[in-house]
């Protein structure tokens, strides 16, 4: 089998999988399958709405997606996306709203940089703590989850809310910080549809993360911290600074799904926006494993289910959106438990070879 | 600020406490056997879920009245040791990464309440209300008590027996535990599957202890506080209590204030910051700032049997 075949084997198989093991709980809830599933993936077909809905969605996964993976590149897994894209969009919303009056040519390239420098700042903290102190980043990338959510959300409701308003949302941001939508380019596609250039923005993330990792000197040692810390450090690398710098470049990655929600989508921070994007970056990294371009597949793979979720709690009977948590999550464990199918293929072989010989 | 330490505050505190304390105890088995939990979060809410829709099923469909909770308890430790049954083969058996499958099953559990309550209930994620006296005993005494006696099995447990020497060793060296003839593989089942087992508990007490239903994400996190007091107990079981009761009073303190308590210099206390406590201090004492809190050696490690 050639590595390419490899590569796309597994995660074809853990999908697979997951959706008989999904349809056997269809089943037993009372519905078909087969019309949940064609709901489910069906709906991101449709043009416009479908493909630029589902691209919309796409677009924070493939950043969180990357986030994960530059950690796990460094033997680092971070769990903290999630908190990460919250600081990110708060403090990319604050510069928006602070320096509102400012024009486009300066305003969104500060909102950008607010966005990328806040999230790897965020990251860099359990990075600093782990290279320091030896503390596991899986325990500290929690932790600081609940404390970014908790800060935000203080921030908003004590300082940047509109007086009156019910939702905990912040004052809008500066017309001079929205990106364009696709809308303003493509004839018949409509505005209203979020889809905008931060989409264009994940994908050359894509390009420059595979750079970075495989072309560049840091790349590769981020990339040799990872397969062999120690041969590393032997080699001359100081894997503490590869720790806190992979860190920070998976920070500023999570902190760019605020420039498609905050500057493309809602214009203003939003509490609780995040649709679990920073794990559901993990179920992509993984999925994807660990490659840009794998990362591209399994962000649209999920967006396409989030999106079709919506119409199977609308249309179907028993089956609810929440199918689509239950697909991802035995997605990951199928494929975390890859030697599972391995297992599974050689306890299987011999069978089929009696029933050959018969 | 001296209205607070109220003795119904003490009382919330120690209700706040018991789903901590079950999860965390849990967590305590399974990581001194070198198993990470932070699936603890995902094992509760499969409690909570099917403890609250079991103790429904046995009160309207079965006519159990009194006995219906104690129904519904059994369901929700099963629930939990059926989720830890599948962590367990995923992470010992076929050597998953702990935190992944770990985080496979938090997500998994996010969805699998909501898919069942929609089919079962009709209802978007959360399952009927149960009647006040269909509920597990709510006495602060009597659940003081029980929380007492479990943190003290589970020392004595730990400390005193032949098992409990043989977990910890299994977390700590399990080339040596090998040598010496345990089984690493069936110490990390047994830490695995009483983690599922007493956070399946700790849900449950939850939806028909706490409170009289399930709800959609009901847990918020506790799971992950429950971690976060294991590590701040230093895998310890005393300490880990401990740890649970700050937690708890810290929860406890932040849903009593909702707005109302102020300084003495008049301002609020931003409720935020009362919740980010737990957290705040986990980071610190993981980084060693307060005495060191050292996991166990083989913790997170798949143990490969050497041929």
């Amino acid at each position: 089998m050639t590595q390419l075949a490899r590569e796309l084997l597994f995660p074809l198989i853990a999908v697979i999988a997951a959706f008989i093991v999904g349809g056997i709980l269809i089943l037993i809830v009372g519905d078909n399958p087969f019309d949940t599933y064609r709901l489910l993936l069906g709906a991101a077909l449709s043009w416009p709405d479908g493909i630029g809905y589902t691209l919309f969605q796409a677009t924070p996964l493939i950043f969180t997606g990357l986030a994960v993976l530059v950690g796990f590149r460094c033997g680092l897994f971070n769990i903290g996306a999630e908190g990460q894209l919250y600081i990110a969009a708060f403090a990319t919303a604050w510069v928006g709203i602070t320096l509102a009056g400012w024009s486009s040519w300066l305003l969104i390239p500060l909102c950008f940089a607010a966005a990328i420098l806040s999230g790897a700042f965020w990251a860099a903290i359990p990075g600093v703590l782990k290279a320091r102190f030896g503390s596991h980043e899986v325990i500290n990338t929690i932790m600081l989850n609940f404390i970014a959510v908790a800060l935000v959300s203080y921030f908003t409701q004590y300082h940047y809310k509109a007086p009156g308003d019910p939702i905990m949302e912040t004052v809008p941001i500066g017309a001079g910080a929205h990106i364009p939508r696709f809308g303003k380019f493509i004839h018949g596609f409509p505005e209203r549809i979020p889809l905008n250039v931060a989409f264009l923005l994940a994908l050359l993330c894509c390009l420059l993360v595979y750079l970075f990792l495989w072309r560049t000197k840091w790349g590769y040692e981020i990339r040799a911290t990872g397969s062999n810390p120690s041969a590393a450090e032997y080699g001359g690398i100081s894997i503490r600074k590869q720790i806190v710098v992979a860190m920070a470049v998976s920070g500023g990655l999570a902190g760019m799904v605020a420039i498609n929600e905050v500057l493309g989508y809602r214009y203003r921070y939003y509490d609780g926006f995040s649709d679990n994007y920073g794990f559901t970056g993990i179920a992509v990294a993984l999925l994807g494993r660990n490659h840009p371009v794998g990362v591209i597949f399994a962000a649209l793979l999920f967006a396409m289910l989030q999106h079709g979720g919506i119409y199977v709690d609308g249309f179907s009977e028993h089956v609810t959106k929440d199918i689509v948590q239950v697909l991802q999550g035995i997605i990951i464990l199928f494929v975390a438990a890859e030697s599972f199918f391995k297992w599974l293929a050689i306890r299987i072989r011999p069978l089929r070879r009696v029933s050959a010989t018969k | 600020m001296r209205d607070i330490f109220t003795l119904s505050l003490i009382a919330s505190t120690i209700r706040l406490a018991t789903p901590l304390v079950l999860a965390a105890l849990g967590g305590l088995f399974s990581e001194r056997s070198g198993v990470i939990n932070i699936a603890l979060e995902g094992k509760m809410l499969a409690g909570a879920f099917t403890a609250a829709a079991v103790t429904y099923a046995a009160d309207q469909k079965l006519h159990l009245g009194n006995a219906s909770p104690w129904v519904g308890l059994l369901g929700g430790l099963l629930a939990g040791l059926f989720i830890a049954v599948i962590y367990a083969v995923s992470c010992i058996k076929f050597k998953a990464d702990q935190v992944v499958s770990g985080a496979a099953i938090n997500i998994l559990m996010l969805g699998i309440p909501g898919f069942l309550s929609g089919a079962l209930f009709l209802s978007s994620g959360s399952t009927p209300q149960l009647p006040k006296d269909h509920l597990l005993p709510q006495s602060p005494a009597i659940i003081a008590i029980t929380v007492l006696a479990l943190v003290a099995l589970t020392w004595y447990v730990l400390y005193k027996t032949p098992f409990g020497l043989r977990l910890r060793a299994v977390g700590e060296k399990p080339e040596a535990a090998d040598a010496a003839g345990v089984s690493v593989a069936r110490m990390r089942y047994s830490g695995v599957l009483i983690a599922g087992i007493l956070a399946g508990l700790g849900g449950a007490y939850l939806s028909i202890g706490q409170s009289s239903l399930f709800t959609r994400n009901m847990t918020a996190g506790r799971g992950f506080i429950a971690l976060a007091a294991l590590i701040f107990g230093k895998w310890r079981p005393v300490q880990t209590l401990l740890a649970c009761l700050l937690f708890g009073f810290t929860e406890a303190v932040s849903i009593q204030m909702q707005g109302a308590v102020k300084l003495p210099s008049g301002e609020d206390i931003p409720v935020q910051f009362i919740q980010m406590v737990p957290y705040v201090l986990t980071i610190v004492v993981l980084a060693g700032f307060i005495g060191s809190s050292r996991p166990p050696r083989a913790l997170g490690v798949p143990y490969q049997k050497e041929n």
